[in-house]
């Protein structure tokens, strides 16, 4: 019986072999094999990546920088049978259409105005977006009010000495700014009356309101613009001649104030009831109620809405295009009709040129966006 | 100072309801003088510059030429046709821009949400590059540089010899379908109906014992099967018409014209990258919970990804994936800007410009949008009632 208890091995009597060690979690090695090759689907899309990534990014780098051509005076230094090599993108061609692209055909004697509005503009929206600078409602004010006003008189001049300038030689990025930003101050009270309105407790109001908004959403722009140019006039006493780009700007803010409206709109349904009642309990009447209580919380909700709308509108703005007023997209379409400096590669660095400038502005606005998105969201981050 | 209460004496232009009824007179006023004045205005404009009014205009010769045309279409045809050849050409270019923009979309979406940390860095380069250039600008740049760029006819870029790419178009093979096609038509409609069956069954069978089917390999053999066993049996009636380079041109096959080429890109890469945000936001509306049970039910990834994660992120999915749809749809009348003949382009366009009738034109043009747009909505909430969470 002692024997086979002794037989009966019940422990180890040497030590087990050393397994290997585990992959590593941590460190390059291990979060290249996680994120790029784990499993062989991931391993195949990782290569496919790779080639897009070989296929896509050294041309345009090639393009845009090291066989772009940076000096020259016409397109004999753009041509490759003329350089005697590849030739990328042609950068003297912007140089030289520059001012065409920024200003349209604004007399260049007076580029100073041009440049000095937007420079106001620029020192008065600075601090409206900045979050920590002091005298918003102030700053607010001028920016909506004052402002449009003050650059509407320098724009277009005929006062205090200032030659008048028509609408007709405005153009370039001048224009796409001009329009953007009276379509956005003007829709923005539009767009919050008819927000009120569609959310009124008065039919015949809140019908109206109805009829408008999901009309000008139901419609393109083109059709609003063609609108406001061939329709307009004819609703308007003969004696009445309104300018080409005020019709194309009516347009443009009808229409965005009816998408502002349902941004406004969101909002609105996003304030508790409590505080409606509060205000009521308190006696305050509708428009003070709306003015003190209501939309301070609404528009502080929906400001991320109204900037993505304002990159909307942004983008949008190339359409006037369409009705002959020459924006940034429009200037640059003119720009390759010139044919001396008409080469194979002048349609591509154009392209390349305003897509940085259209990039760089929505770019810039969407993070703003979602900066200001986060700021309003700390109560409810974990 | 009794308790008793009386009504509070307020004067009458404090009365709520008095004065509610009087800011809508009011306004509807507004309105009413606002119409009248625009129709008179407009009715002595139009007479001042004898423009003619009415619709007659539909029945006159339109006098010119469209380059695609899906119904058949003379110069000699009346405005009424010019306006059903936009429309159809609108229609196309919408359906077919829709169709692509969902598949790239969804694939863009879900790569957004890939473990692969290369995989998703690209697509989110994608959608933050297309998102942030606006629409007319890459439509503009597809015609005018990318397809202005490719050769002449003689030089055409040529895929595997059938399909060939040039500065005219878009050069395909046309099907030509001889007698005995109708058989193969046929068999393809009831491979289609026979899988519609199976999966019905297959579903049925699930739900009842648990046991899965093989529906989609079932699905393909029968689809496919059907219609090479057809094609077979009645010694291939369809065959295909090539193009041929002749002279300076291709003649023979189907053309897609240039604008038709850069207007369906540039929508769809557009509103692709537009559905791709809203297919990674819907998926993640789903929380992991689900996933997480899914898997502990011993679900594989495509099974929880097919059946528990997308049916309940379709929810969050499909009301802004619509108006997606319609933007898409209202976005294809920037064809106008290179002369892609959509409704806008020759109606509200060129029929315009030579009748000069703006008000009834601008006019239809706008009420077909609206009835698209109407219609899809309606469709919409009809959809939305139908999926609408049932909570007990």
């Amino acid at each position: 019986m002692t024997d086979e208890t002794a037989n009966l091995a019940f422990a180890r009597a040497q030590m087990a072999e050393a397994l290997a060690p585990p992959a590593p979690t941590t460190g390059t090695l291990a979060w290249v094999r996680q994120n790029l090759f784990g499993g062989w689907f991931s391993t195949l899309m990782t290569l496919a990546s790779l080639y897009l990534i070989w296929l896509i990014v050294p041309p345009v780098v090639r393009f845009l920088l090291i066989d772009a051509v940076w000096d020259g005076a016409g397109r004999d230094d753009c041509l490759a049978e003329k350089v005697g090599r590849e030739v990328g993108a042609c950068w003297p061609f912007i140089g030289a259409k520059l001012p065409q692209l920024v200003y349209g055909f604004y007399p260049p004697d007076q580029y100073w105005r041009v440049n000095l509005t937007l420079a106001l503009g620029a020192a008065l929206l600075a601090p409206l977006l900045i979050p920590r600078a002091p005298y918003k409602a102030a700053n607010a004010v001028v920016f909506f009010g004052v402002f449009p006003v003050v650059a509407f008189f320098l724009l277009v001049g005929g006062v205090l000495g200032l030659e008048h300038v028509e609408t007709r030689a405005w153009g370039g990025l001048l224009v796409t700014l001009v329009v953007s930003v009276t379509g956005i101050v003007a829709s923005l009270p539009l767009g919050i009356l008819l927000a009120l309105g569609r959310r009124s407790q008065l039919p015949v109001i809140r019908t109206l309101s109805v009829i408008f908004i999901e009309f000008w959403r139901g419609v393109p722009l083109i059709t609003v613009l063609f609108f406001a140019t061939y329709m307009l006039p004819l609703f308007l006493p003969a004696n009445w001649t309104i300018d080409a780009l005020l019709r194309a700007l009516v347009g443009v803010a009808l229409f965005s104030a009816a998408y502002m409206a349902e941004v406004v709109r969101g909002g609105l349904q996003a304030i508790p009831k409590g505080q409606y009642e509060g205000a009521m309990a308190l006696g305050i009447g509708y428009w003070r109620m709306m003015g003190l209580i209501v939309l301070p919380q609404v528009l502080k909700l929906v400001i991320p809405g109204i900037v993505n709308n304002f990159i909307g509108l942004f983008k949008d703005t190339s359409l006037v295009m369409v009705v002959s007023i020459l924006d940034l997209l429009g200037q640059l379409r003119a720009t390759f009709s010139d044919a001396s400096w008409a080469t194979p590669v002048t349609l591509f660095t154009g392209f390349a040129f305003t897509g940085l400038i259209y990039f760089a502005f929505c770019f810039g606005m969407s993070r703003y966006s979602l900066f200001i998105e986060r700021r309003l969201n700390t109560a409810h981050r974990r | 100072m009794t308790s008793e209460t009386r009504p509070a004496r307020v004067a009458f232009y404090n009365d709520p309801r008095l004065r509610g009824l009087f800011y809508q007179t009011l306004l509807f006023a507004v309105v009413l003088w606002l119409g009248y004045e625009f129709v008179i205005n407009a009715r002595d404009n139009l007479r001042a510059a004898k423009i003619a009014t009415g619709f007659g205009f539909l029945d006159n010769t339109a006098g010119f030429g469209i380059n695609q045309t899906l119904i058949p279409y003379t110069e000699s045809d009346t405005y009424g046709r010019v306006f059903v050849v936009g429309l159809l050409n609108t229609l196309l270019v919408a359906v077919i821009g829709i169709v692509l923009a969902t598949i790239l979309g969804f694939v863009v979406g879900i790569s957004r949400l890939s473990s692969n940390w290369l995989l998703q860095r690209i697509a989110g380069a994608y959608v933050e590059l297309i998102r942030n250039l606006p629409l007319l600008f890459q439509i503009l740049f597809w015609y005018l540089a990318v397809l202005g760029a490719l050769p002449g006819p003689r030089q055409s870029i040529s895929l595997m010899g059938e399909v060939f790419i040039n500065n005219r178009g878009l050069f395909l093979p046309q099907p030509v379908f001889d007698a005995g096609s109708g058989v193969v038509a046929a068999a393809f409609a009831a491979g289609v109906l026979a899988s519609i069956a199976v999966g019905t069954w297959a579903r049925r069978r699930r739900e009842a014992t648990g046991r899965p089917f093989p529906v989609l390999w079932t699905t393909l053999a029968l689809i496919f099967g059907l219609t090479i066993l057809a094609l077979i049996a009645t010694g291939f009636p369809i065959s295909f018409d090539k193009p041929v380079l002749r002279g300076f041109n291709f003649a023979g096959g189907a053309r897609v014209i240039p604008e038709f080429v850069a207007l369906l890109v540039a929508l769809t890469t557009y509103t692709a990258a537009f559905i791709a945000e809203i297919v990674r936001a819907g998926i993640l509306a789903v929380s992991h919970g689900q996933t997480e049970a899914a898997y502990s039910l011993g679900l594989r990834r495509g099974q929880t990804l097919r059946l528990v994660v997308i049916p309940q992120a379709l929810r969050v999915i499909i009301p802004p994936l619509t108006s997606q749809y319609l933007n898409l749809t209202k976005n294809s009348s920037l064809a106008v800007g290179i002369g892609y003949p959509d409704l806008v382009a020759v109606f509200a366009g060129t029929t315009l410009n030579q009748t000069g009738q703006a008000i009834e034109i601008i006019a239809i043009t706008m009420a077909v949008y609206l009835v698209i747009s109407l219609v899809t909505s309606l469709l919409m909430n009809w959809y939305n009632a139908r999926t609408r969470l049932v909570e007990r």
